[in-house]
């Protein structure tokens, strides 16, 4: 369980964090989301136990952060903004540190260190030293200290940045994996990857928490939320289809994109204009080269909440 | 205490990574021996003891012990990994103390590397060997005090250059507390208990009484002290400053 009550966090004037609260329960993946320089590394970092806040508190599985730092730090893996960690040592002495920070001793040690460079396929690189790897193997290898110690709460800032495809698609299967018991909290600018990974996301600018709701719950927000996009196999009836589905109680209005004939129908809200929408098509005779219900766009409900914000 | 074990490890560990420790060892070498023949007429003095090899070593400590301490606190500000370090399950002041027990083994090293010149003085004369057992504890002190106050430097700045031209400075002042280019700043207005304090505080009293065989208790706890003093205030400049 984390706990975060009333959190602000000033730079000298800069407000960076304003009056944040939030609980995040085991199994689920909390998203941060929000434009660049809303807050969400200063959140992190308070979390995660290296800056203090300038008032509110913070309590980490039921430890306060504040004076019972280290307990509170052993139950938290951490992945700060950027992969940080020394440049000279290879993944492997660097990964032994951790171990030894973290105190893990015997078989069980050696054999969590087998399993998590087996997990972030790290062998080939392991006697390489650190600064001559690639972006994504430093992204791995401090992964890989984050998940060491199997901790009950992850704080992963971004940490998909830098990876190829293959790769984010992978690191993202190993936080599915885990997300069943633990506690994640990911930030990310990618709202795929919320989609993907996330049970609930948490929208921030301004250090203001703007939206906390179900990754589905945000997408209902969108005005697309129901819309139905259709593609015309014959163009030339294009304008009176769009006539005709205007005219449907249930569509509020239409709008047509020329440049790739994509008609859109747009819901009254609370309504399904589908269904109607079908039927009228049997009933004329028309032939769709593409159909489909938009379940809303995240990217647009971001922009909408963020509106102005990203400034 | 097994965190500042892995600490320490990581840190001495770093130092032999990377060409510092291979040109700390050699330059510290090279130098102390040069002084000692050329600047301390170790032959034409023609006396069996190592005097003119330990005068020196306040002032090759000025230079090459900041050269050592400027890398502890600035660099993993530069690079981040202080957000690594400081999120792991670990004490602040085992982190500062790992650190500095690091370079202080590290020093403790290139100081056991001078034996050679122990060997000759033996072979050349019959010198008192207490009293030469006694300066090199004395001179490990000495370099235990120039890296607290550098370690503590290192942790108030991102930038290795700027730790090391201030802990030199400092390391500066402290050596000549004792002189009157230091204490005739403050002579003319402060008072004069304030005056005997700083006088007292100087590296060089204390280290010469040791240097020549004496082992007085006050030299042993002004080095613990001071050592004791800069690491607490190390670890309340990173708590103070934790993110810049």
């Amino acid at each position: 369980m984390i706990d975060c009550q009333n959190l602000v966090k000033h730079y000298g004037p800069l407000l960076a964090v304003d009056d944040l609260s939030f609980q995040v329960s085991p199994g689920e993946v909390l998203g941060f989301l929000g434009p660049n320089g809303a807050g969400k590394t200063t959140t992190m970092r308070i979390v995660a136990g290296f800056l203090p806040p300038s008032s509110g508190r913070v309590a980490v599985c039921g430890y306060d952060i504040a004076t019972e730092a280290t307990a509170a730090k052993r139950c938290v893996g951490y992945l700060p903004e950027g992969a940080p960690s020394y440049p000279e040592m290879t993944p492997r002495s660097f990964l032994e540190f951790v171990a030894d920070i973290r105190r893990m001793r015997g078989e069980s040690r050696r054999a969590r260190l087998e399993q998590v460079y087996g997990l972030l396929h790290l062998e080939p690189v392991l006697e390489q030293s650190i600064d001559t790897l690639s972006k994504g193997y430093k992204r791995r290898v401090g992964l890989a200290q984050a998940i060491l110690d199997d901790p009950k709460v992850l704080i992963l800032d971004e940490p998909t940045d830098g990876l190829d495809p293959n790769q984010k698609h992978e690191v993202r299967q190993l936080i599915n994996h885990m997300a069943k018991d633990k506690i994640i909290i990911i930030s990310t600018h990618l709202l795929e990857e919320v989609e993907a990974l996330c049970s609930r996301a948490i929208i921030i600018a301004h250090g203001r928490l703007l939206a906390d709701d179900t990754p589905a719950n945000l997408e209902a927000r969108s005005k697309f939320h129901n819309a139905v996009s259709m593609k015309l196999g014959d163009l030339s009836l294009l304008n009176e289809v769009n006539d005709a589905i205007a005219t449907l109680s249930e569509v509020e209005r239409t709008e047509l994109d020329t440049s790739s004939n994509t008609l859109t129908a747009f819901p009254v809200p609370g309504k399904l204009p589908l269904t109607a929408i079908n039927e009228l098509a049997a009933a004329r005779g028309w032939e769709f080269a593409e159909l489909h219900l938009e379940s809303g766009r995240l990217d647009e409900v971001f922009r909408t909440i963020t509106g102005g914000a990203s400034a | 205490m097994s965190s500042v074990v892995a600490v320490m490890r990581r840190e001495l560990r770093s130092y032999f990574l990377t060409p510092v420790a291979y040109v700390f060892i050699v330059i510290f070498l090279i130098l102390s021996n040069t002084f000692t023949f050329y600047l301390g007429n170790f032959y034409e003095r023609g006396q069996a003891d190592l005097t003119p090899f330990f005068n020196f070593h306040p002032w090759l400590y000025l230079f090459l012990v900041p050269a050592l301490s400027m890398r502890l606190w600035a660099e993993e500000r530069r690079s981040g990994s202080i957000e690594l370090l400081m999120t792991l399950p670990l004490e602040l002041w085992q982190a500062v103390l790992g650190k500095f027990l690091a370079t202080w083994i590290f020093t403790a090293l290139a100081l056991a590397l001078t034996f050679p010149i122990w060997i000759t003085v033996n072979y050349l004369g019959d010198p008192d060997n207490g009293a030469i057992a006694a300066a090199y504890i004395g001179s490990l002190l000495m370099a235990g005090g120039f890296l607290a106050v550098g370690s503590c430097i290192s942790a108030t700045t991102r930038n290795q250059v700027i730790a090391f031209i201030l802990s030199v400075t400092a390391c500066f002042a402290l050596l000549l507390s004792g002189f009157p280019m230091v204490l005739d700043l403050f002579s003319a207005w402060a008072p004069q208990a304030l005056v005997d304090t700083i006088a007292s505080l100087s590296f060089l009293t204390h280290f010469s009484s040791i240097s020549k065989g004496v082992i007085d208790l006050r030299d042993l706890v002004y080095f613990a002290l001071l050592i004791t003093v800069m690491l607490y205030a190390n670890a309340i400049v990173l708590e103070l400053k934790r993110a810049d």
